[in-house]
């Protein structure tokens, strides 16, 4: 029986953490190159529309998700051009887009799903894979804690990729050095625009697979209430992980296991759901008072930069 | 004679060219394009949604009364975001406080009973004082424990929502009979307003929340504007180090302001419920009513003045875009139609800069003429 549970709540809270892990590491790009994006809970929703959709219409659910995730990049696109050629304030353009996308998805699903704001739900075929599904018995533990969508692997896959590229490649030294002191880099040669374009559009390409996992893995259909709020706690994760991959792994780990909490929680129905549901937050507010404290936020996250003439 | 007018006249007219306002609609103007775009590519005529929004708004005095009751709590949220902006804090977190005001209004509304004149004030203090506790401990985590507050205020703002759920389903709360929702709070706590005969011209819905909402932004203006607190304030958003060196307290003022600012996102909440709401329904996703009032700070260019005409500009879009179904019209153009006004107002200062340096040249080019 244990042992079960066990099983759920690994189950559960590798359900709850791949999209939002996927929607973490694009922040952690855009906020360590020295662009603040609340814009990612946008990206998301249109990820997850645009998955969806493509899903629905092509039948192939890898396509789908890569096509989410352009989607994304090009909200990504729309921001890196505000918050870089143009110097925007990167909160305001960041609000705009969370106004833009979430708009444009719903906006799109009843323009094409005859008035509905949700579409169809998507075929099992049309949906990704998991992997290890029925080689063990339904419901035992190796079954709840191995057959995971197979983007839930790739995404813990993804975290040392981009750990990697952040401290052992050129590239990545140089974004982290562009987020820190732009001035700096643009005087030894750095090309600081070319480097926040390429990190911001791939905060929005990952924000957007995120959005794109949940409707082709966990929920199966674009609904408008289907990501809210979760491009705001992969935002939280980063900073709860102090800007860093790993950092950001830990924190939607967390988020994910206190969410597994929740769901085991409420099946037995002693507490009120509701109290069981605030749990995920008030932990990590403890956890950030006890244990984490201060992170310290990118010196130039946030202050446009511009060249020299 | 002729000069002096020129004079002043040049003068309107850098005014213009160096204020916010020109630019704003500008932006206005270009979301109304963009959105028009989009309705003629998805085979809707644009003009007849527009001119349901018009209609549907300004056709008839009450539907306008309406318009203005949509727009009170979302000028109280926008004026909370303003005021954390010129302090230098991102109140993203107005949600929560939002949330939680409507809470305590709603439980003074429905369990104390006193008369009308007492009743309002004591739920609107209530609310604010909700509020402003709530964004007060996240500035306390922020001062105190160096927690970013952009991090706390997302935590609060689920923790308010969560919260709220719970309340609703208390026993002693909730509405009797089904329904998911609580009580109705007492007639003497709503802002309805009661004469028949202005009823009849302004419609049932009438309620008198706006003048809560202006008088909050008239006051909030003193305050900035007119006042050591706000000048302090004001100094902290504008560089906190130099402030500090100038003997400001600096952690102190963040405290006030970012409670001033939960205080005011919590009346919002109160003028909601009492204004319109009654009662407070189980939430399935948030409202967005914090969220809505980002975009009023940013319109209104975060002076509590200007975020009474945003306000109520988004409250008449918000409104309109009830009615846009009846001419199948998806309502979420308006979202696009505010997100692509926002996106212009973030980039605003390239025009800024192009219109100032055409007018310069002109100006130049006038004047080499005369000599």
């Amino acid at each position: 029986m244990f042992l079960r549970n066990l099983g759920l709540l690994i189950n559960a809270t590798m359900t709850y953490t791949p999209p939002l892990l996927l929607a973490a590491l694009g922040s952690c790009f855009s906020e360590r190159s020295g662009v603040v994006n609340i814009g990612i809970e946008g990206m998301m929703t249109i990820g997850a529309f645009v998955g969806a959709a493509m899903a629905l219409t092509c039948g192939n659910p890898w396509i789908a998700f890569l096509v989410g995730g352009l989607a994304g990049a090009l909200f990504g696109l729309l921001h890196a051009m505000a918050c870089v050629s143009f110097q925007a304030d990167q909160t305001i353009s960041g609000t705009a887009i969370n106004f833009l996308a979430p708009g444009l998805a719903v906006f799109l699903c009843k323009a094409i799903y005859d008035g509905s704001s949700d579409t169809p739900a998507v075929d099992i075929s049309a949906k990704l894979p998991k992997v290890f599904d029925g080689i063990f018995p339904v419901g035992s533990f190796w079954d709840n804690v191995l057959s995971n969508y197979s983007v839930a692997y790739l995404s813990l896959v993804l975290v040392a990729v981009i750990w990697f590229v952040f401290y052992k490649t050129r590239f990545g030294m140089r974004l982290r050095a562009v987020g820190e002191s732009p001035e700096a880099c643009d005087t030894l040669g750095i090309n600081v625009y070319r480097l926040r374009y390429i990190c911001v559009i791939l905060s929005g390409f990952l924000a957007g697979l995120g959005g794109a996992y949940i409707t082709l893995a966990t929920v199966s259909q674009f609904r408008p209430i289907v990501i809210v709020g979760q491009g705001f706690m992969a935002i939280s994760a980063v900073i709860f992980g102090k800007f860093k991959p790993q950092g950001a792994l830990l924190a939607c780990l967390l988020f994910g296991f206190c969410n597994g909490v929740k769901v085991l929680a409420t099946s037995s129905n002693v507490v009120s759901p509701n109290l069981i549901s605030m749990i995920p937050y008030i932990v990590t507010i403890l956890a950030l008072v006890l244990f984490v404290g201060t992170a310290r936020v990118p010196a130039a996250n946030g202050k446009p930069f511009q060249k020299a003439k | 004679m002729s000069n002096a007018k020129e004079k002043t006249k040049n003068s309107f007219g850098t005014k213009i060219l160096h204020g916010n306002l020109l630019y704003t609609l500008i932006s206005i103007l270009v979301g109304f394009v963009v959105g028009a775009i989009l309705l003629q590519a998805a085979g809707i005529s644009a003009g007849e949604a527009y001119g349901k929004l018009v209609t549907g708004v300004f056709g008839k005095p009450k539907f306008i009364v309406w318009a203005i009751v949509y727009a009170s709590p979302i000028i109280l949220t926008g004026l909370s975001v303003a005021f954390s902006f010129q302090t230098g804090v991102f109140n993203i977190g107005a949600e929560g406080q939002y949330v939680v005001g409507t809470l305590a209004a709603c439980i003074v509304g429905v369990f104390v009973k006193v008369p009308a004149v007492i009743h309002v004030p004591l739920c609107l203090i209530a609310a604010a004082l909700a509020g402003g506790l709530w964004s007060m401990i996240v500035a306390v985590l922020k001062v105190k424990r160096g927690i970013n507050e952009v991090l706390s205020f997302i935590m609060f703002n689920w923790i308010a929502y969560y919260l709220s759920n719970y309340v609703v389903n208390i026993p002693a709360v909730h509405k009797e009979g089904g329904g998911e929702a609580t009580k109705d709070i007492l007639e003497s706590a709503t802002m309805l307003i009661r004469s028949e005969s202005l009823q009849e011209v302004l419609g049932s819905g009438a309620s008198y929340n706006i003048f809560v909402a202006v008088i909050a932004a008239v006051v909030i203006a003193f305050i900035l504007n007119r006042t050591t607190l706000g000048y302090k304030l004001k100094a902290v958003g504008f560089n906190r180090h130099a402030a500090e060196y100038g003997g400001i307290n600096s952690n102190r003022e963040i405290m006030t302001a970012m409670s001033i600012s939960g205080a005011l996102a919590g009346m919002g909440g109160a003028c909601q419920l009492m204004g319109m709401g009654m009662r407070i329904s189980q939430f399935s996703s948030q409202e967005s009513f914090g969220f809505q009032g980002i975009t009023v700070a940013l319109i209104g260019s975060t002076n509590p003045i200007g975020c009474i005409f945003a306000g109520l500009f988004y409250g008449a879009m918000k409104y309109g875009g009830t009615k846009l179904s009846l001419v199948n019209a998806p309502s979420e153009i308006v979202d696009i139609i505010m997100g692509t006004i926002i996106f212009f107002i973030a980039i605003a200062h390239v025009f800024k800069r192009l219109l100032l340096s055409y007018a310069g040249n002109k100006k130049a080019k006038g004047e080499g003429g005369a000599k």
